[in-house]
């Protein structure tokens, strides 16, 4: 079955890790918490706390950010340490500083530790424990539930490990309130049904990266079909939670306009992605730059896939954007549900 | 061949790098903790009578 040939059997051994070729300087470390990854969590953390409404002292506030972005980074550092063998094999990943040999792995799990203890104990000190103990759970998650169960045992690892993905709103909702509404749930929600039509749609055309490694990525378990229609299905469930803060007195105006619009624009998309031929057939392109080592080669299909994955990032951020500006600059949500959008 | 003295020279820089990284990180973090106590004990400690 392509399920159990996709399966890694491979146990992640520390101990086959490469030793040390160069020394390793402080931005391996710096690379270890994964800088890309961290700047979506602090955005989308930092929205979660402005959302929440109450007034923070500024300092504390930057420090719960700051506290978000550590343990974001921690968790990054956890993953690239158990993560080294499959990193290896994959041209998207093997540069990382552990597979290729500029840290060990036993100091990236150091590091991982040593700043996730830091980053909950800050928070729970600094702001409230319920705000520490979502970190610290978001940290678990991430690094054990995902890293170590999920990514190597089921197609469906992206779908529930990006609960941890979502969880940064939630926690900078109770950061800055001490509680976690349904509202901050509903941000953690967005973001968890985004996670699955975003990632399938890059797995679409860097599948074979993922075959490789072992990692059964839906595309190489169910086929690329199977993932267009799922993608599909998320993109229809996804699109709609999108205006929902627009009834419950989270957005605005201006969200509702964007929420919709995007929204549009997603179906769009992942209709035409249902209707390509992504994923399928190889077609390995010729002039594939050796120092991406053809990563991005074509494949059919792939552009529409592209298209989804690239509008995916910015409809996100177009959204938490939306809600961050309006809730800065002071603007009244609607709340359709209790008819206060009529004047 | 590499130089061994160049390589030496390679690992104390990137050492020296390492040290100041983790030196300022420290620091950072005792600066945040004693900021983080004055804001949270805030008025606390400055209304109290000596």
């Amino acid at each position: 079955m392509a399920m159990t040939e996709a399966v890694s059997t491979t146990a992640p051994t520390s101990g086959k890790t490469p030793a040390a070729k160069a020394p390793a300087r402080w931005q391996d470390f710096v690379q270890l918490l994964k800088p890309r990854v961290m700047s979506l969590v602090v955005f989308t953390g930092f929205t979660g706390l402005i959302c929440a409404g109450r007034t923070v002292n500024p300092f504390l506030a930057g420090v719960a950010v700051l506290c978000i972005a550590v343990g974001a980074g921690a968790s990054g550092a956890l993953n690239m340490w158990y993560d080294a063998d499959i990193d290896a094999q994959m041209r998207r990943t093997r540069g990382r500083p552990v597979p290729a040999g500029r840290v060990q792995g036993a100091d990236a799990l150091a590091l991982g530790v040593v700043l996730s203890m830091f980053s909950v104990m800050l928070m729970g000190m600094a702001l409230n424990w319920l705000a520490a103990g979502l970190l610290a759970f978001t940290i678990f998650f991430y690094a054990v539930v995902y890293t170590v169960w999920l990514k190597r045992w089921t197609a469906q690892n992206i779908v529930i490990g990006g609960l941890a993905g979502a969880l940064p709103p939630v926690i900078g909702w109770a950061a800055a309130s001490g509680s976690v509404p349904l509202n901050a749930w509903l941000l953690c929600a967005i973001i968890f049904m985004w996670t699955p039509p975003h990632f399938w749609a890059l797995s679409l055309y860097t599948s074979e990266d993922y075959k490789k490694a072992g990692v059964p990525m839906m595309p190489l378990v169910a086929g690329a079909a199977s993932t267009r229609k799922q993608i599909l299905i998320y993109s229809l469930l996804f699109t709609p939670l999108c205006l929902v803060p627009a009834f419950t007195g989270l957005g605005g105006p201006a969200y509702l306009a964007v929420a919709g619009l995007g929204a549009a624009v997603f179906i769009l998309l992942a209709v035409r992605l249902f209707r390509s031929q992504a994923g399928e057939a190889p077609r390995p392109r010729k002039d594939a730059l050796p120092e991406n080592g053809g990563l991005y080669d074509v494949r059919a299909g792939a552009k529409d896939a592209r298209n989804l994955f690239a509008f995916s990032i910015l409809y996100l951020t177009l959204l938490f954007a939306t809600l961050l500006v309006e809730h800065l600059m002071g603007v009244k949500p609607l709340s359709l549900l209790s008819g206060e959008l009529l004047p | 061949m590499s130089d061994p003295a160049r390589e030496s020279d390679a690992e104390a820089r990137a050492r020296r790098g390492r040290n100041i990284a983790l030196a300022l990180g420290l620091v950072i973090f005792v600066v945040l903790v004693f900021v983080v106590t004055i804001v949270r004990l805030g008025a606390s400690v400055t209304k109290q009578p000596f």
